[in-house]
């Protein structure tokens, strides 16, 4: 290999870092129309009128749209593959406002200034209703959220508009009630993580234009090229064929862009007007409407023998969808499957679920994916049984951990071919030194320093669904031009699939092109998201090399006259195995290749997976309390990751680390707050609060690799699992160091406070 | 109202609205490195030097900026590769919409502070937010650049 498993740079690393205008905003026509939406004050509400006469007259203004002006075909936003799992319950406007932030009006003008301007004088009438601002109240409620009639559950997710029901479900493994009744140790716990932003540097935005032939031309910083194309064709009734998407460089995606969020309104602008419209996201709006993280509360029951063998896992997870429902069936499902299975010798299990609409914003897709959050709730419920047990909680989990070789019963009972979970846990106690530093040390100054761990699983796309696809061809001269459909958005996916590409077909990284995603060009892909670029693209790069190679080796044939079963492909040479005079180079059976010939150097090839093989990875926290104040500094964070064979170890490490600040992040400080009228308290950096340099302490990754046999190069994913550590890993330091359980994240000094007795 | 500038060695004169933001300004005028990520004073995407010192763009009204000397990534390419090389090798530039900004930071950084400790350098940077790195490789990246200037001042 001489490209894999390399610290390459990443192929547009020197545009970005001399800042090229490459993102969407940089290289949209100055003529675009201006779009912005009005929205919602109200978290429910009807709307009973709404004039836009004097709004209409503002000098520049070309367009303004109300709910009387789109279809009425519902659609989701959420960048799924067809038929979506999320319900159809949107509609580009709607009388019927569900949250704070819900669009009522789409104004287009030639200004900013115009476009403010308009959207002041536009008069709307409210009935204002009742709305539900806690997961807790709303199955079941007397308040609908969704009571139209044209709702529509595609899939058969336990969905149920008259219980304000987004899916539900139940699956049971074994007696659990029986197992549970004879464990000598129970631990029965409700955990609650709260919605966090994505905060991608880069806000929402998209601009659309009709080309040459009146087709609908999208650029979007997208995760999901191909899904916004039919999301659109859902949204504005319009064929597929009408429209394509493209997407530049990306500043950030975490999964925010695996929706839909800005596109269909400068899309019916565009429409409409028949003149370019660019909508851009202000930071307020993405943090006020936008596709954060699912909140979630789970009651996990954990019986264990004496000895310590888990015995059987309960989980219950409760999900707030907001609104709408995008990625809501689907998260929730991550909450169980990507947590329970970490545990192998579990005789029964439970996992069941309700995930409910309520008036607050929709949630989306965020790295982790409900993994995150079911392992937040797992994994603090293992250290709690392992304080009940008095065991130390890395033996616990070194006698449970799921083990290469072993059928997982609740991870769609998949084999599990590669695991250095073992592995990972042996390192990360030695770097944090764990047997000297467990539970925790009196710095003798009124701070005590406490050490955390929690060991956390994802997936490397989603089985028997994603489909990723790559078009290799040799130009002139013999260089590649190598067309994706997956979305690089700062992971450097263009990069490494291009090291599997130069090393199947022995060339120099260099030589190969990479162009995505463009949906009238890439061959489809189901998206960047669910982990599976690395792996499931990556097989279709393998694949495609190979088909390459046999049409190159005909074309050798042709040009030399000697049977293909007698050539070989060096890279360089097509040349005899019996002969090594007679050869050809590949820059002229390249250029030969472009008249006279019947056999085109260009190859597609799909792959999907029948599998999902998981990564793992184990982290330790060191935290520092402060017992006259509560406040939390994070000393070390330890960790290692299996993701197979790594592709790129800077990235692979980069993304490691940046996981992990982000997991720090809604550790202690992240939290969408709403006020009782459901208005986002955490509309800007000012409220919500990530993670700056000064925030995270020392963050040390190592790469434990297992070799996955069905992986390219023996690789797995690597862009979620590193942010699943973290929240449980912190919360249990933070319990070692003062002997507070924090059920309920972020972990902030008031909580600590209050629960050590300080406040009155 | 009409404004004259400096903007990156070369001078400018326009007429603008008078509650035009620099940012706004330097964007319109091509310079697309210098970046909104949000509305707050934040985040330190739209960092430019104003008379070589490092400033927020977002919250300076471009009227405030007459006659002076404005400074973006675009004015500064060789040092923004020379410096960036090493972030790339880091793997640290990661989406790359930050990078304009803390690189004009970093550069700012390395002008005014001689041989920064590691919390002077979290410090001087703690205002230029990235949500894709984690900053380790962005730190590891600054000490080798670092290490490298002092090298080449030694010879």
């Amino acid at each position: 290999m001489t490209y894999v498993n390399q610290p390459v740079r990443k192929k547009d690393a020197m545009a970005l870092v001399t800042g090229q205008p490459v993102f969407m905003d940089d290289i949209a026509p100055k003529e675009c129309l201006i779009v912005k939406l009005l929205r919602s004050p109200y978290a429910h509400a009807w709307i009973r009128s709404i004039k836009t006469d004097i709004a209409m007259k503002v000098p520049g203004i070309e367009c303004i749209l109300t709910y009387k002006d789109v279809p009425q075909n519902r659609f989701t936003l959420a960048g799924q593959t067809y038929p979506e799992p999320s319900p159809y319950d949107r509609l580009i406007l709607d009388p019927h406002l569900r949250f704070v932030g819900d669009p009522v009006a789409i104004v287009a003008g030639q200004t900013e200034e115009a476009v403010d301007r308009a959207m002041k004088v536009i008069k709307v009438e409210y009935d204002v209703l009742e709305p539900i601002l806690d997961l807790r109240k709303a199955k079941d409620n007397e308040i609908l959220i969704h009571p139209e009639e044209n709702w529509i559950a595609n899939c058969p997710v336990g969905a149920d508009n008259q219980r304000n029901l987004c899916a539900s479900g139940d699956q049971i493994e074994g007696d659990i009630e029986a197992v549970l009744a004879d464990c000598d140790v129970v631990v029965e716990e409700t955990y609650h993580t709260k919605a966090n932003q994505q905060a991608m540097m880069e806000t929402f935005r998209t601009y659309t234009y009709l080309d040459t032939y009146q087709r609908l031309n999208v650029i979007s910083s997208t995760q999901i090229t191909f899904h916004v194309r039919r999301i659109l064709s859902n949204a504005l009734g319009i064929p597929k064929s009408q429209i394509r998407v493209v997407k530049p460089r990306i500043g950030g995606g975490f999964g925010a862009k695996q929706t839909a969020v800005s596109e269909v309104y400068p899309a019916i602008v565009t429409m409409k007007t028949k003149k370019p419209a660019k909508i851009i996201f202000s930071r307020y709006e993405s943090q006020i409407a936008s596709s954060p993280r699912h909140e979630m509360e789970i009651t996990v029951r954990i019986g264990a023998n004496k000895d310590g063998k888990i015995r059987a896992i309960d989980l219950y997870t409760l999900s707030n969808t907001g609104a709408y429902g995008e990625h809501g069936p689907t998260t929730v499902g991550l909450s169980g499957h990507k947590s329970i299975p970490l545990y192998g010798k579990t005789e029964a299990f439970r996992f069941h679920y309700d995930v409910v609409y309520t008036n607050m914003m929709s949630a989306g897709a965020y790295r982790g994916y409900g993994a995150t959050q079911g392992i937040f709730a797992l994994e603090s419920a293992v250290n709690e049984l392992a304080d009940k047990l008095n065991m130390d909680p890395v033996y616990l989990r070194e006698i449970n951990m799921v083990q290469q070789g072993q059928r997982m019963p609740a991870y769609y009972n998949e084999l599990l071919q590669s695991s250095a979970l073992d592995r990972c846990m042996a390192r990360v106690k030695k770097m944090m030194n764990w047997d000297e530093k467990f539970p925790c040390r009196d710095m003798g100054n009124g701070k005590v320093r406490g050490v955390g761990v929690a060991m956390a699983m994802q997936g490397s796309g989603i089985s028997n669904v994603d489909v990723g696809s790559v078009t290799i061809k040799v130009n002139d001269d013999g260089f590649y031009a190598m067309t994706i459909g997956a979305a690089d958005m700062g992971t450097g996916c263009d990069t490494t699939l291009a090291q599997i590409a130069a090393d199947c077909l022995s060339c120099d990284l260099d030589n190969i092109v990479v162009y995505g995603s463009d949906t009238d060009v890439s061959p489809y892909d189901s998206g960047s998201y669910a982990s599976s670029t690395a792996y499931i693209t990556g097989g279709a790069v393998i694949k495609a090399c190979d088909s390459l190679k046999k049409r190159i080796l005909k074309e050798g044939s042709r040009l030399l006259e000697l049977p293909e079963e007698e050539l070989d492909f060096d890279g360089a040479y097509v040349v005899s195995l019996h002969n090594p005079d007679k050869k050809i180079t590949l820059k002229d059976l390249a250029n030969e290749s472009l008249h006279t010939t019947n056999n085109a150097l260009q190859v597609t090839e799909s792959n999907y997976s029948k599998t999902s093989p998981p990564p793992f990875m184990v982290g330790m926290a060191e935290v520092e309390v402060d017992t006259e104040t509560g406040a939390i500094e994070l000393i070390d964070y330890a960790a290692a990751v299996d993701c197979g064979t790594p592709l790129n170890p800077n990235l692979a490490r980069v993304q490691a680390e940046g996981g992990l600040a982000q997991g720090i992040g809604m550790a202690l400080y992240e939290d969408v707050i709403y006020n009782q009228k459901g208005q986002n308290l955490t509309n800007s950096f000012m409220q919500y609060k990530i993670p700056c340099r000064q925030d995270i302490g020392k963050v040390r990754v190592e790469l434990e690799s297992s070799y996955e046999p069905t992986g390219p190069f023996g690789a797995k994913s690597i862009g979620e699992v590193v942010i699943n550590t973290p929240s449980p890993a912190i919360a249990h330091a933070v319990y070692n160091a003062v002997k507070v359980r924090v059920r309920e994240l972020p972990i902030t000094p008031e909580k600590l406070l209050k629960e050590m007795g300080k406040f009155a | 109202m009409k404004l004259n500038v400096w903007l990156n060695g070369k001078k400018m004169q326009d007429e603008i609205e008078p509650g035009m933001m620099l940012l706004d300004y330097v964007r319109q005028k091509g310079c697309y490195s210098v970046k909104c990520g949000c509305e707050t004073s934040n985040c330190g995407l739209c960092t430019v030097w104003l008379d070589g010192k490092p400033v927020l763009s977002c919250t300076i009204p471009a009227a405030r900026v007459e006659g002076r000397h404005v400074t973006t990534l675009e004015g500064l390419q060789e040092e923004a590769a020379e410096f960036g090389g090493f972030l790339a090798d880091e793997g640290g530039e990661q989406c790359g919409f930050c990078s304009p900004g803390f690189i004009m930071n970093v550069l700012a950084m390395v002008r005014e502070l001689n041989d920064p400790t590691e919390e002077e350098i979290l410090e001087y940077l703690s205002g230029n937010l990235c949500r894709c790195s984690g900053y380790m490789s962005q730190l590891r990246a600054i000490k080798a650049f670092l290490a490298y200037k002092k090298g080449e001042r030694a010879v």
